[in-house]
């Protein structure tokens, strides 16, 4: 059955190639689920890389293995080692039939503070070399709460070409229509996984009542997700406020050299009159040689949009802890007055 | 009467450790083996590959990471594709050092006639090697997965027969718990759940449990099943584990957590909306 969705999906993508579908999907293998966690996780707290393989289908985008960077170095020598390394992984994998398409990257995550000008980068670079590719970020410190912190992100078409231009005046972003939300776009993840590997771990667990991410969930403590989330918020605001005053910087210089160039155009205004009235000709009313018609360059919004996304992402994992303590408290509550 | 060399000194290690020896597998290794068997080449029967690993204080062998090596097999003899391993091994170690080489794995049931030829090369990279068995073909009607351990039976220099016996192996995959078996049983699952869902999920587990341990208390109060006193020990220290508070203290204890998560909820909507009314101002600001 697996077969024949796969080749008329093919078949789709064949006729809908002209016409570049949107990205719908990622399709993962639990094979490639395990190997990002073990990665993530052998490595926290630090934050590690890897390659994603798989295939672009239609509308969904299949990763069917990955394979994890070496921890990053920043010599240059070793850095021509790492693409060695990549090839040399890329060729191995190929001899034993693994898709060797390169579709996008994983990267971990602490508490789901990823949007950073770098991963828009890492994203750009990927999207130079291959039509469609995607992000999956991983959050091991979330595992800890039974939560598969799992998540696939692309730059928004929108964005990219801004970005390409780099040009992030508030101008433009108004003209574009591009506001701090649609930066990112997040896709739905799916997740599947062979018969063969469905069989054995039907096989090999038997159905136990309880596992091990029931445990993690009903863990009554939160407070020190909730501390560091709100660490991390409040260094997100100062840094916001930071960038709020370069802006205000830049209005109030902005203001005061109009003011300049009036005066300026006024003294020359009055001079000029002078001059007809004496019969001489007018000097010209521009002067681009003077410093006051030097325009001022505006600062980015990259920044500040990317510390807005960061504060929304902090603001809704506060939620979602909120949310899920109201509900152990109220079953601690039932619990007790049974 | 054998000499002391290498191969006969690890069968005296191994046959006195055999009893002690033990191995874990991460649920990863099984996965990465189901994968390599499903995208084999045409005519292979099975596929083999390299177990990463490392060995536990207590003598278990960790085993957390493998990939395939290509091979070819005739009626009897067997080729492996050493340099492939080599490179393999090489780019493994660049990401985590602290994973080597802890044995080899092979598709199908049990062992055969290949398996020793193999089984001896990686004696050389490793001493005391461990062969899983993965029986990806359910010949046996189940999935079977076996840790084997060998010993060489030597007489004199010469080596006759190497004999591999069963270890014990340790399948329980808390690392896949933590991820959920019903996104890895599934074939095909849509969406991955989300923070509430899963603990809503998880209530029903535990709401099923209570549902459960309270049957099985009523059943014995009217005499309908025997008590055993073990379930009844856990019982009573699952009950007693409860701590014993007032009820003023406990309603306190609730309300201030309570009202400790409101103020958190309260805190980020407000952020959250000066976020969006900042947004607003600012477009209008530049409309003007």
């Amino acid at each position: 059955m697996a077969t024949t969705t796969a080749t008329r999906s093919f078949l789709q993508a064949v006729a809908t190639e002209e016409v570049a579908t949107p990205l719908r999907k990622v399709q993962m293998e639990g094979l490639v689920i395990l190997k990002i966690i073990k990665h993530c996780k052998d490595h926290s707290p630090s934050l590690v890389t890897g390659q994603l393989l798989g295939l672009d289908v239609g509308q969904d985008l299949e990763v069917t293995n990955c394979f994890p960077f070496p921890m990053r170095e920043e010599d240059e020598e070793i850095e021509a080692d790492g693409a060695n390394y990549q090839l040399e992984m890329m060729r191995c994998l190929r001899e034993v039939n693994v898709d060797n398409n390169t579709v996008g990257w994983y990267q971990s995550t602490l508490l789901g503070s990823y949007q950073t000008a770098e991963l828009i980068e890492t994203f750009m670079n990927y999207q130079e070399n291959i039509r469609r590719c995607v992000c999956i970020i991983y959050d091991p410190s979330r595992a800890d709460q039974g939560v598969l912190a799992l998540k696939a992100l692309k730059l928004s078409d929108s964005f990219m070409e801004l970005y390409r231009s780099n040009n992030f005046t508030g101008e433009k972003l108004r003209e574009n229509n591009l506001s701090w939300v649609n930066i990112f776009e997040e896709i739905p993840i799916k997740v599947s996984n062979s018969s063969l590997i469905s069989a054995f771990m039907t096989e090999l667990e038997p159905e136990t009542p309880v596992i091990q991410c029931d445990y993690d969930r009903l863990q009554l403590s939160t407070s020190s997700l909730m501390e560091r989330n709100m660490e991390f918020l409040i260094e997100c605001m100062d840094d916001l406020s930071v960038e709020q005053q370069k802006l205000q910087y830049h209005y109030r210089s902005l203001s005061r050299q109009q003011a300049q160039q009036q005066a300026w155009l006024q003294k020359r205004r009055s001079e000029n009159a002078t001059r007809r009235a004496a019969g001489e000709e007018p000097l010209p009313e521009e002067d681009p040689a003077n410093p006051i018609f030097k325009p001022l360059p505006e600062p980015s919004r990259l920044e500040s949009f990317l510390i807005t996304n960061q504060i929304s992402n902090y603001c809704s994992q506060i939620n979602g802890v909120a949310s899920q303590s109201f509900h152990k408290v109220q079953l601690m509550k039932a619990l007790h007055e049974e | 009467m054998a000499k002391t060399n290498r191969t006969v000194l690890q069968f005296s290690s191994s046959s006195s450790s055999s009893q002690s020896l033990s191995a874990k597998v991460h649920p990863l290794v099984v996965f990465n083996i189901c994968d390599c068997y499903v995208r084999r080449p045409d005519q292979a029967e099975r596929v083999i590959g390299t177990l990463l690993g490392s060995v536990l204080p207590d003598g278990t062998v960790d085993i957390r990471n493998s990939y395939a090596v290509p091979h070819s097999e005739s009626l009897d003899q067997v080729a492996l594709d050493i340099e492939y391993h080599h490179n393999m091994l090489l780019s493994h170690q660049k990401v985590n050092q602290k994973e080597v080489i802890v044995g080899w794995y092979s598709t199908g049931h049990g062992v055969n006639g290949g398996s020793a030829l193999i089984h001896e090369f990686y004696s050389r990279e490793v001493p005391n090697p461990i062969h899983l068995t993965v029986d990806t073909g359910f010949t046996t009607g189940g999935g079977t997965i076996k840790a084997h351990v060998s010993n060489n039976l030597t007489l004199g220099d010469r080596q006759i027969a190497a004999q591999f016996h069963e270890i014990p192996l340790d399948l329980r995959m808390v690392e896949a718990e933590r991820v959920g078996f019903d996104i890895l049983k599934a074939t095909t699952v849509d969406k991955i759940p989300s923070d509430l869902e899963g603990m809503e999920a998880s209530m029903e587990h535990l709401l099923a449990l209570i549902d459960d341990i309270s049957k099985y208390v009523d059943d014995v109060v009217e005499g309908r099943v025997a008590p055993d006193n073990k379930i009844g020990k856990f019982i009573s220290d699952a009950v007693g584990s409860l701590p014993k508070l007032p009820p003023s203290d406990f309603d306190k204890l609730i309300n201030d957590s309570l009202q400790d998560n409101l103020l958190m909820l309260y805190l980020s909507s407000i952020t959250r909306t000066q976020l969006s009314l900042a947004e607003k101002l600012n477009t209008a600001a530049q409309i003007l």
